[in-house]
């Protein structure tokens, strides 16, 4: 199966074709891409990588920026707040090397934050495909586009893409089960933790703006599993503001905010973290069985009239 | 930059009495007041770009854009105001004439190396202060390797930087490749004849010495 890095080389090869596009690297890829007038490798310079992006944005080109997520994410962050936000250019920024994809390299090249960093910093479109063709779908829509948009890939995926932007139901329980929102490559884990559960699962890309509407119209009973592959809780706050007027409760899972000091595969830390199928459906048993605790316990102590 | 002059150099100490409240950063803009006259007077065309990179104590460039007629002269009293769009560093979407939304040291260079690369002609302001910021660097470097000829910049160098450059800024970007040219940086035919001195082969530095 093509990865999603793969589908991104060849997808932005091919977008060098529109003029208006332009490519903005750091050494990182460049080994990748076909030379070409419009593909700038500005050596291992990553302040300076975000700040060419926007003055080809200001001339009215549309940069797609490209490096490791620690690199392109975190250490030119004021650059991406004020080069780009502030002075309300826009960009794609594609980032490679997702959460814990670099598990061997220890925490210089993991970025788990990247998505709450991001949408800390207002107008971004935030992208975490959980498959090459909907990472494919992301990228010609950012680049059709304008605005400020960021695409996460990573090495997981799911096997089968899911067609649709917005928060999409995939598989429907019974009215009031508990509502499971997996987002991007987490669905297939979602899937096999929830088989046999009583649950709803959902699925979303596009993780901002946040499909507030879709939430609502989606969720039919009070608890609520929020599965991201990146720091727990990055999208908790949009849940509940779309939920604001509902009793609901919300279980947050992902990677934690922590200094995790092992190497190893990606599977060791996934399980390490609760995010694989095993590890997710012991949270929701939990929360679940939480919830028929305090269920019988107001029954005892609500006064009979 | 289509600019209608509406007022002359002779005019700008009037224009600056309106811009009143930012008085710790009046030397840091007075050191850049005839560096930025002669660059919208004598240097700047209508297809070029200007980028402020110091954006510290910008009312000497506010004096500059509406004696050109780029800032409404009515807006300048408003200064710092909360409705005003002229603020203590220069928004680019409020303030009419602004390029770039600037304060923040070490921004306006790698935007204008990103803008240079369309080929349109760059000029950007720096203050030798600002050069401590690793950022300027990596665009210095990056431009000077790939001969960015579209690109000049000019550095206010008012030695206020603490440890400051031995031997004279302009020595750091020539090992980089780029040309440089030194001026009395009150002196308006020094000055254009140092921007005039790019090779168009590399890109330019202007070192505009400007002293208490």
């Amino acid at each position: 199966m093509t990865t999603m890095r793969e589908r991104f080389y060849r997808l932005a090869a091919d977008a060098l074709e529109d003029e208006r596009v332009a490519m903005v690297f750091a050494e990182i890829g460049v080994a990748e891409m076909p030379r070409h007038p419009r593909l700038f490798n500005v050596g291992i310079r990553e302040q300076l990588m975000i700040g060419v992006a926007a003055g080809l944005a200001l001339e009215g080109m549309r940069p797609v920026v490209h490096s490791y997520t620690p690199f392109l994410v975190e250490r030119p962050y004021e650059q991406i707040k004020l080069d780009l936000g502030h002075q309300d250019l826009g960009a794609v920024l594609v980032s490679t090397g997702a959460s814990y994809d670099a598990s061997l390299s220890g925490r210089t090249h993991q970025a788990p934050e990247d998505v709450a960093a991001l949408a800390a910093l207002p107008g971004w479109t935030i992208e975490i495909p959980g498959h090459a063709d909907e990472l494919e779908r992301s990228l010609r829509r950012a680049l059709a586009g304008d605005g400020r948009v960021y695409i996460r890939l990573t090495q997981e995926s799911n096997a089968v893409p899911v067609e649709g932007d917005s928060l999409t139901v995939v598989r429907r329980g019974t009215e009031g089960a508990p509502f499971v929102l997996a987002v991007g490559p987490t669905l297939d884990q979602v899937l096999a933790a929830t088989a046999g559960l009583d649950t709803t699962v959902a699925y979303l890309t596009t993780v901002r703006p946040f499909d507030a509407a879709g939430l609502r119209a989606a969720v039919r009973g009070t608890d609520v599993v929020l599965v991201e592959p990146y720091l727990a809780g990055t999208s908790a706050a949009e849940v509940s503001s779309a939920l604001r007027d509902r009793p609901h409760r919300l279980l947050a899972l992902g990677v934690p905010n922590a200094e995790f000091r092992h190497y190893g595969t990606p599977a060791e830390h996934r399980r390490a973290h609760g995010l694989d199928a095993a590890g997710i459906r012991a949270s929701i048993e939990a929360f679940a069985d939480r919830n028929l605790v305090q269920t019988r316990l107001r029954s005892l102590t609500t006064p009979r009239l | 930059m289509a600019a209608v002059t509406t007022l002359g150099y002779d005019d700008l100490p009037a224009l600056l009495t309106l811009l009143t409240g930012d008085e710790k950063h009046d030397w840091s803009s007075l050191s850049t007041l005839d560096v930025l006259w002669v660059l919208y007077d004598r240097v700047l065309g209508p297809d070029d770009r200007f980028v402020l990179s110091k954006g510290h104590g910008p009312t000497a460039y506010y004096a500059v854009l509406a004696a050109k007629g780029l800032i409404p002269v009515e807006e300048l009293a408003g200064f710092g105001g909360f409705g005003s769009p002229l603020g203590y560093h220069p928004d680019r979407v409020l303030a009419p004439g602004v390029e770039i939304s600037s304060g923040s040291l070490g921004h306006g260079l790698p935007i204008a190396v990103g803008a240079a690369l369309t080929g349109r002609r760059v000029i950007c302001l720096v203050g030798d202060g600002e050069l401590d910021e690793g950022s300027n660097w990596e665009a210095v470097q990056w431009a000077g390797r790939i001969g960015l000829a579209a690109l000049t910049t000019v550095v206010v160098d008012n030695h206020t930087s603490t440890y400051h450059w031995p031997g004279g800024v302009e020595r750091r970007f020539e090992l980089e490749g780029w040309t440089s040219a030194l001026a009395d940086g009150r002196d308006h035919d020094a000055l254009e004849r140092a921007f005039d001195a790019r090779t168009g082969a590399a890109p330019h530095v202007v070192v505009a010495e400007v002293l208490r």
